[in-house]
């Protein structure tokens, strides 16, 4: 049975694309078939993604029954079992219908065990689409005043417009992502458990704050595959197996810098 | 280096946390009443008019939330009738502002 995964964050810039691009990695990576679904108001995880020349038919041609799902599907070239279905860059967004994304959602169960949907910023009516019809969401969220409240206010929606025609409430995970264990660890950032004491939703991840992010969006490939070893690839492939119902420890992200580095200042790691 | 300077202001992240906890009790009370009170109040006004008049903007409608219980209140300024003939057969005892309570178990 497939699993429809949500990432949402009601606010913008705090990570959903990139990490609706590793997540979907990292679990094509254990073998599962996954399709990565851009539900985003502007398109961008093709580029995320390394797709973007790629992209001939999108989400609401699909949904408008212009072309077949298997047309529009763009398959990964580093990972043969990561498909691509891109949003539309140009199209009216009114476009995209209730019914319609419904048609393609139980479509795509039907082919992939895994079906990550990219929601759009804000808490208007595309990021409640892409959220209708999910089993799971996960929220990704900074530990940050305005992505706290965000989410905070994400979280109330997911409640109320997901599809209670199911007569279950939503299983939601916490993604922290941007985290700095440096500035945490000062005091100047809210640390891990203030988040999660606030929000109080189970945390599937902390995303360290990392370059390695940056350069694999310039490459245009999901972090998981561009440096798998490095420190958030490493946490998005936990992050993915506990997704799976693995039973994964946490590792929390820790200052390394060594004394002598603190002692002059040098920038951490 | 804060171990040499023990009174120094307090950490950001800790003023941060209480900021939003305060705003976010706030925010979520109002979300899961949103459209409880605008429809009481129409429903209950719609009931009272029929009776009496009654001016809109002198209804106050507001919710106590408690662990156990919340409390509604509805607050309704009937106003002293200048003709009090219409009213006679209604409601002798109209006085110049009345108001119900009503006990509502909370919704969670």
């Amino acid at each position: 049975m497939a699993q429809v995964v949500v990432v949402t964050s009601g606010k913008g810039g705090v990570g959903k694309t990139t990490t609706s691009a590793a997540l979907g990695a990292a679990l094509a990576q254990t073998g599962e078939r996954v399709a990565v679904v851009d539900f985003a108001g502007l398109r961008n995880l093709d580029l995320v993604m390394g797709a973007e020349r790629r992209v001939v038919y999108d989400l609401i041609y699909v949904t408008q029954g212009t072309v077949k799902l298997s047309q529009a599907l763009i398959r990964d070239k580093r990972l043969e079992t990561l498909y691509l279905l891109a949003a539309s860059q140009t199209r009216d967004k009114d476009a995209l219908t209730d019914e319609g994304v419904a048609k393609v959602i139980a479509e795509l169960r039907e082919t992939f065990d895994w079906v990550i949907c990219d929601s759009p910023a804000g808490i208007e009516r595309g990021s409640t689409l892409a959220m209708r019809h999910a089993d799971v969401a996960v929220v990704v969220t900074n530990p940050e005043v305005s992505s706290v409240r965000d989410s905070d206010r994400i979280i109330g929606l997911l409640d109320a417009k997901t599809d209670s025609a199911r007569g279950e409430h939503m299983d939601k995970h916490l993604l922290i992502t941007r985290y700095n264990p440096v500035r945490a660890g000062r005091g100047d950032m809210l640390n891990v458990d203030d988040v999660i004491d606030i929000l109080s939703l189970p945390l599937l991840g902390i995303i360290p704050e990392s370059d390695e992010v940056l350069r694999a969006s310039n490459l245009g490939s999901p972090v998981t595959i561009n440096n798998p070893k490095s420190a958030p690839a490493r946490a998005y492939s936990d992050a993915a197996r506990r997704l799976m119902g693995e039973d994964i420890p946490m590792d929390f992200p820790t200052d390394r810098s060594g004394i002598f580095s603190k002692l002059f200042g040098r920038k951490a790691a | 280096m804060s171990w040499f300077m023990p009174f120094r202001r307090r950490k950001s992240a800790s003023v941060a946390r209480e900021r939003l906890q305060i705003l976010l009790t706030h925010e979520r009370g109002a979300d899961n009443h949103s459209n409880l009170i605008p429809l009481l109040r129409e429903e209950v006004l719609a009931a009272v008019a029929k009776y009496v008049t009654v001016d809109v903007d002198k209804v106050q409608v507001k919710i106590d939330r408690g662990k156990e219980i919340s409390l509604l209140e509805i607050d309704i300024e009937i106003p002293c009738d200048p003709e009090p003939s219409s009213l006679k057969r209604r409601d002798r005892t109209s006085r110049a502002a009345r108001s119900q309570r009503l006990a509502v178990s909370s919704a969670h």
